[in-house]
């Protein structure tokens, strides 16, 4: 695949979703109304075997977008540029049609801890994602889409709300944005905010790719709800609504279904890609 | 006050550590049980990644004791790289040194077979010789040839009856293992790696392959564990599982 | 053994390995078997729920510690002492 222009140059505006192996026969079989597919980075960095196989394969009927879960962009240490050159290594051998990361730290004193860890938004950590991403985008000689987080606390030192933070940081880099429709309900219900304002403050025009999944229902100290953004069933009506909002506003784009965890079998994907494919066909032009 | 990943992490992987200050609901409320989610997220994914990876284990001591292990050798030994496939390499030595678990004994080298299977999983794609390469060769040439074999290929020798324990907790109907040594080849064909249970002077004689050393040398090492040591059985293994890859003839060195 | 009778011996060993090999399947339809989980997977989802895993650790240090499970260790009925007459093991494989 390396010396050859990609298949796939773009994510089509279009359902897509995260893939797993347990899909292959169904998405080879017959993926409508699916698209294109996403997978994470890191569980494409072994050597050989089916996960690679799998790929070669899928490559040639699928835009792929590659979505990092491991590259901690936020961290405040400097970002591991062995893993950034392990990133190269796939993009530049899959050739994705996209490339996204988290806003968010994973990796502490050479301590990877798996989950997406949240960040205060100040000029500090703003300077410092800006420089990261700097460093991906030249490292990897393509533009990066940053998704916004599921938060399910605050820090008392932030300076800027996220949607200017975000915007901030595509504005000093170049960088895309990917929306995550779920994580701003998840979000907005957790820190009692307004997720339609968060949808209107956001810079739409930025957004390359957004997100859908499902949510957890638990509740905090004092009884208040507290959303988890497990990924592990459908998406819940109220995101249906806000996504609908936000394609009013942003017109069509790539649009991921994410289920990750008690992933179920393709027909129940295929009908959540179904109801995403619906939600496009509303604004298309 | 500013909370540093300093501060975060530390929190993070010791509950008896508090909350970190300057953490809210986002409407003035300290966040309390919210931080725990974060450490629920890195404890419960992180156990979930070693319960796929080591499922004997998690058999052999039952699925609650290995739930508590892990969220004890995930503080100790958190991923040093953040692919998950990789994680848990230090398992095996962690359940060697873990007291209450010493007099299970052959835990560790179980271990060590299930780390290999993954290993081998994710090893490069390697071509398999053609047969008829090694046939092609003369009697001289056969006996002084020395094999490559497929990274995927990896040989796990353990005084326990590994190769029984796994498939006795895989398989269903599979027998209890017998009380003996046991040596296991682990071959992947194509995407699946299987195990082949190797008897002792076969183990010795693959042991002496991978090392690099003549199909002569070898054989002689295993004759010398066991007279009736029938070379072309390991040969017929190796070959119907494509697991040499490159073969070298022609020195005698 | 001489060297002769050596070479005769591996040259009949490889004789006999390639007679056994029948033509073994290809590798075509392989991709699509599926579903093989042999280690964890990265994804970006949260865990379910803010309690249990994360939020209590329990002293599993010294001997104190008692397993709380049955596990099938207790059904293979394997003695305590190390078996068979392995002499030398080489534990470097795999790293």
């Amino acid at each position: 695949m390396l010396d050859t222009p990609p298949k796939f140059p773009h994510l089509p505006a279009a359902p897509g979703v995260g893939y797993k192996p347990q899909h292959f026969g169904d998405i080879t079989t017959d993926a409508r109304p699916v698209e294109w597919l996403e997978i994470h980075a890191e569980n494409y960095m072994g050597n050989g075997g089916r996960p690679l196989a799998q790929l070669r394969h899928l490559a040639e009927n699928f835009a792929f977008s590659v979505h990092g879960v491991g590259l901690s962009i936020g961290g405040e240490l400097p970002l591991d540029r062995a893993h950034l050159a392990r990133l190269k290594h796939l993009c530049d051998w899959l050739q994705p049609a996209s490339f996204s990361e988290h806003l968010a730290w994973s990796t502490h004193d050479a301590h990877f801890l798996n989950d997406l860890l949240p960040l205060p938004y100040t000029d500090a950590t703003l300077t410092r994602v800006a420089d990261h991403i700097d460093q991906v985008q030249d490292v990897l000689g393509r533009q990066m889409l940053l998704e916004n987080p599921s938060s399910y606390l605050a820090f008392d030192e932030s300076t800027y709300a996220e949607t200017d933070f975000l915007d901030e940081v595509a504005k000093r880099t170049g960088c895309g944005l990917l929306l995550d429709v779920n994580n701003i309900f998840v979000s907005a219900t957790n820190l009692k905010l307004d997720p339609h304002d968060y949808v209107d403050a956001f810079a739409l025009h930025r957004v390359g790719e957004i997100h859908l999944g499902g949510h957890d229902e638990d509740e905090d100290d004092h009884g208040a709800p507290l959303l988890i953004d497990s990924h592990g069933r459908e998406v819940a009506d109220p995101v249906w609504a806000l996504l609908d909002y936000t394609l009013e506003r942003s017109g069509p784009r790539p649009l991921l279904v994410e289920w990750d965890a008690n992933v179920p079998d393709w027909p129940v994907l295929a009908d959540e890609a179904t109801r995403a494919a619906n939600a496009l066909q509303k604004v298309a032009a | 006050m500013s909370v540093t990943q300093t501060k975060f992490h530390t929190a993070l992987l010791d509950p008896d550590q508090p909350v970190p200050l300057g953490l809210s609901d986002g409407q003035g409320q300290p966040a309390g049980s919210r931080f725990a989610v974060y450490r629920n997220n890195v404890a419960s994914s992180l156990t979930e990644a070693l319960e796929i990876s080591f499922p004997v284990i998690a058999k052999l001591i039952g699925a609650e004791n290995f739930k508590a292990i892990s969220g004890l050798f995930l503080r100790q030994h958190p991923p040093k790289v953040p692919m998950l496939s990789q994680y848990g390499d230090d398992m095996p030595a962690f359940l060697a040194g873990f007291k209450p678990l010493e007099h299970i004994k052959y835990l560790a080298d179980t271990a060590r077979l299930e780390q290999a299977m993954r290993v081998s999983y994710h090893a490069a794609d390697a071509a398999p010789i053609d047969a008829h390469d090694l046939q092609a060769l003369t009697p001289e040439d056969m006996a002084t040839a020395r094999f490559t074999f497929a990274p995927s290929a990896l040989l796990v020798r353990s005084p326990w009856p590994i190769h029984g324990i796994w498939t006795f907790n895989m398989q269903d109907g599979a027998p209890k293992p017998p009380a003996t040594a046991q040596s296991v080849l682990v071959l992947r064909p194509e995407f699946d790696p299987d195990l082949h249970l190797l008897s002792e002077p076969a183990a010795i004689c693959m042991l002496a392959l991978m090392a690099g050393e003549t199909l002569s040398n070898a054989n002689d090492a295993a004759l010398n564990d066991d007279p009736e040591f029938d070379l072309a059985t390991l040969l017929g293994l190796l070959l119907a599982h494509g697991a040499i890859t490159q073969l070298k003839s022609g020195d005698t060195a | 053994m001489s060297n002769l009778m050596k070479t005769v011996a591996i040259a009949g060993a490889v004789t006999a390995a390639l007679a056994a090999q029948t033509s073994t399947a290809s590798a075509a339809g392989q991709v699509k078997c599926y579903g093989v989980a042999l280690a964890g997977e990265n994804d970006c989802k949260a865990g379910a729920g803010t309690t249990c895993a994360g939020s209590s650790t329990v002293d599993y240090q010294g001997n104190a510690w008692k397993l709380v499970d049955e596990g099938t260790c207790a059904a293979m009925d394997l003695p305590d002492d190390r078996m068979g007459s392995l002499e030398e093991l080489d534990r470097d494989l795999p790293g």
